[in-house]
């Protein structure tokens, strides 16, 4: 059992987790996952690890509540247990000084966002980052964002705050702006980092494409087991199929055929829609 | 080579092998129960009472865990069932798994003299009836298990296994019987490796491998899940953490795919996945279980081998109305076992028979039919099975909603891959000695499915037992 230490709600529908693992603490790095199961019943789901304190042998995860299990995973309160968590899992993301480095978190993608941006502004990065949410009341981790960044971009899709659009929107803006020929400044972007919904992902890859810069995602798969054994998580990256959990999860986003990523997320809607339902009237009777 | 003993006819009338008493195939593709119901104890008796107690007994010979299989026998017909499970246990320390899923028809059963002339000694239900006998009368409080609430202590030097499958199970077990202090560490929640994820409840409950497990407790196995070693620990870590030693049990966790177009659509599984979720995570519970599975009404399976049979025979549970069969050779060399073949049969899985697919078809993302072209045998390959050759213009379509890929599994890198300086052959399975288990990294020992590739539970239990040897002198002398 993995108790939690403490839990903060962030928005309306995302919880942030403080839960005791040390020997996964001792080992994650950013831009690794872990995999957790509630209880006896409970399925398996992949959680990138937003966070982790080797010292206090405590690791966080940040969970938005779409479907039973994190709907499971949001009631449950500080001191509550989960019944299994493994890992770290998958490859940490590649830290090196490379330069300016754009950030981009779309929605609960900020949680994973945020340890990459920090590992990479400690390793002498300058660092550029583009956060968005559908409005203002829903974003998440904005002070952590400022203080690990040189540049901070915010973006809603009502226009509640800041830019009004998509974060693929503002860095398109934002490249055009700041680099290439018309843009009249010099300036280099080593590389795009982007994490989000997969919809998200795919656009800013297809943004940064012809600004020939290369761009990192880290992709959201259904998983099963995490450790390579099922094959539940393959993607098409560069026309070779790949399993997201040991080969990924980051790959290189013009590589990536986002819309077998896309059709493969879709697998089990009906089943998820059956099981929240009966969770749901469950909740109700209670 | 035939010897001339048929003049010492038995007296006594000729006694047949009781059958195994099973569920009615139309009642059984409706449930996931065990499809084979075990002897009662009278039928345990009789079946007994045909093993001759040869002078030179034969079957031990064809057993990698070398069971006493005539002493237990010999035990069974004098009424001493406690006994006769305590003799199989002084090697084997998963006999109710190995009475159900070992071949036993390739292994003691083969080599039995009475299979000469007449069917042999039915060892492996023997060996599951003294198994169960001992489960069932705990569970129904008439016996409590000599075992079940002493923990035995152990005092030797500490022994990291990896991997909970047969091989890990068994080399901790007879570790743990010679003093060791063994931690068998697994990477899922639950130990058992392919016993609980992979072998269909209906072929091998759950219960009776946690029953198992709980008896490697009691011999002072300490069990972590949850614990992915090159991940959460390395290695290296185990050895600074003070174990002496570690044997790789890791199995053959990866799987494969034909690499033809379609294979990633909406439907497609590997066996793997399809048995991790309806096994492991209970899927066929859905939505009491929160794990979900999709349901296929037409589903193709391909391969030939045991793991094909039982996501064939997981799909008909789940209400599939056909499940076709699809395998490149004949049924000869179906490397699958017999009896998994006449049970599938008898449960209405339809073969289709000297096919292989070349294309997966799909609409929407969804697969939608599979294209496959028919086989002809040609000359034997390396394996000495007839090679499959396909004919040209052969190709037909059959409608499905779900293809499962049960086409083999190789070694799962998660582990090797941390550890650099570990000697892999070229498909990436550990170079160990094969008698011994040793590999080029002192201290590292290594046995099962990771070092021979995808084989069966009792070759792996044989593998983990010789290693155990091997590593208490190893422990004892120093000597690598």
């Amino acid at each position: 059992m993995y108790k939690i230490i403490n839990k903060k709600n962030l928005v309306k529908n995302i919880d942030r987790f403080y839960i005791k693992a040390p020997l996964i603490a001792k080992k994650a790095r950013a831009g690794q996952f872990v995999v957790i199961r509630i209880n006896e019943n409970g399925e398996r789901i992949p959680l990138t690890i937003s966070d982790y304190d080797r010292n206090k042998g405590i690791i966080s995860l940040v969970s938005m509540r779409v479907g039973k299990t994190t709907a499971l995973l949001s009631s449950l309160k500080k001191g509550d247990a989960i019944m299994d968590i493994v890992g770290p899992l998958g490859n940490a993301s590649e830290i090196k000084n490379f330069g300016r480095v754009i950030c981009v978190g779309g929605g609960v993608g900020i949680a994973p966002i945020f340890p990459i941006a920090r590992e990479l502004k400690k390793a002498g990065n300058y660092i550029i980052s583009i956060i968005g949410a559908r409005s203002k009341g829903l974003l998440i981790l904005k002070k952590s964002m400022e203080q690990t960044s040189d540049e901070l971009y915010i973006c809603s899709d009502d226009g509640s705050i800041g830019y009004h659009g998509f974060v693929s929107g503002f860095l398109k803006q934002y490249l055009e702006e700041n680099t290439g020929s018309k843009a009249g400044k010099n300036i280099t972007i080593a590389r795009v980092i982007a994490i989000g919904p997969a919809l998200m992902m795919a656009s800013a890859a297809e943004v940064t494409k012809p600004f020939n810069i290369k761009t990192i995602v880290s992709l959201n798969s259904i998983m099963l087991d995490g450790t390579g054994m099922c094959g539940s998580c393959r993607v098409e990256v560069g026309g070779k199929t790949k399993f997201v959990c040991v080969d990924g999860p980051e790959f290189d986003a013009h590589d990536v055929n986002f819309d077998l990523l896309l059709s493969r997320q879709k697998v089990y809607c009906s089943h998820e829609k059956e099981c929240m339902g009966i969770y749901e009237k469950q909740c109700k009777l209670r | 080579m035939t010897k001339k003993k048929s003049s010492k006819k038995h007296k006594v009338e000729k006694i047949l092998r009781v059958a195994m008493p099973e569920q009615n195939p139309k009642g059984r593709i409706k449930n996931f129960d065990e499809v084979n119901l075990g002897y009662k104890q009278k039928d345990a008796l009789l079946e007994a009472s045909r093993c001759l107690q040869c002078k030179n007994p034969k079957c031990m010979e064809g057993c990698p865990a070398e069971i006493d299989i005539k002493s237990f026998i010999g035990l069974i017909q004098k009424e001493k069932f406690d006994e006769a499970l305590e003799k199989i246990r002084e090697c084997n320390s998963l006999p109710a798994v190995c009475g159900r899923v070992c071949p036993q028809e390739d292994q003691c059963e083969k080599t039995c003299i009475l299979g000469i002339k007449d069917k042999p000694v039915a060892i492996g239900n023997l060996e599951r009836f003294v198994a169960d006998r001992e489960r069932e009368r705990e569970a129904r409080g008439i016996q409590k298990c000599a075992w079940s609430e002493v923990t035995k202590k152990c005092t030797k030097e500490r022994v990291a296994v990896v991997g909970s499958g047969p091989a890990g199970l068994t080399c901790g077990a007879e570790l743990a019987r010679l003093g060791y202090q063994v931690t068998i560490f697994e990477a899922l929640h639950k130990p058992g490796g392919v016993l609980v994820y992979g072998i269909p409840e209906f072929r091998l409950p759950k219960e009776i491998v946690k029953k198992e497990i709980e008896y490697l407790k009691h011999l002072g196995v300490k069990l972590e899940v949850n614990m992915v070693i090159g991940k959460t620990l390395t290695i290296d870590e185990l050895f600074d953490k003070g174990f002496k030693v570690v044997f790789i049990s890791t199995g053959a966790g990866l799987p494969y795919f034909m690499n033809i177009p379609g294979e990633n659509l909406n439907g497609v599984y590997s066996a793997n996945e399809y048995l991790t979720r309806s096994n492991l995570m209970k899927a066929y519970k859905f939505p009491e279980c929160d794990t979900p599975i999709i349901r296929g009404e037409r589903v193709a399976v391909i391969g030939g081998g045991n793991v094909a049979l039982d996501s064939a025979r997981t799909a008909k549970r789940l209400g599939a109305e056909h499940v076709y069969l699809i395998y490149r050779r004949s049924e000869k060399e179906m490397p699958a076992r017999d009896e998994e073949i006449e049970h599938a049969r008898a449960e209405g899985i339809e073969f289709n028979l000297l096919a292989n697919p070349v294309e997966i078809l799909g609409k929407d993302g969804w697969v939608n039919k599979i294209r496959c072209v028919r086989m002809k045998l040609g000359e034997p390959d390396d394996s000495g099975r007839r090679r499959p050759i396909p004919i040209k213009g052969s190709e037909f379509n059959i409608k499905v909603d779900v293809v499962i890929m049960a086409i083999g599994q190789g070694p799962n890198p998660v582990l090797t891959s941390t550890i650099p300086k570990l000697k892999l052959n070229k498909s990436g399975n550990i170079k160990a000695d094969i008698e011994t288990g040793k590999t080029n990294v002192k201290g590292v020992f290594a046995g099962g499915d990771i070092v021979t590739g995808v084989a069966t539970v009792i070759l792996a239990i044989g593998a983990g037992k010789k290693a155990a040897a091997v590593i208490d002198e190893y422990i004892r002398t120093g000597v690598w």
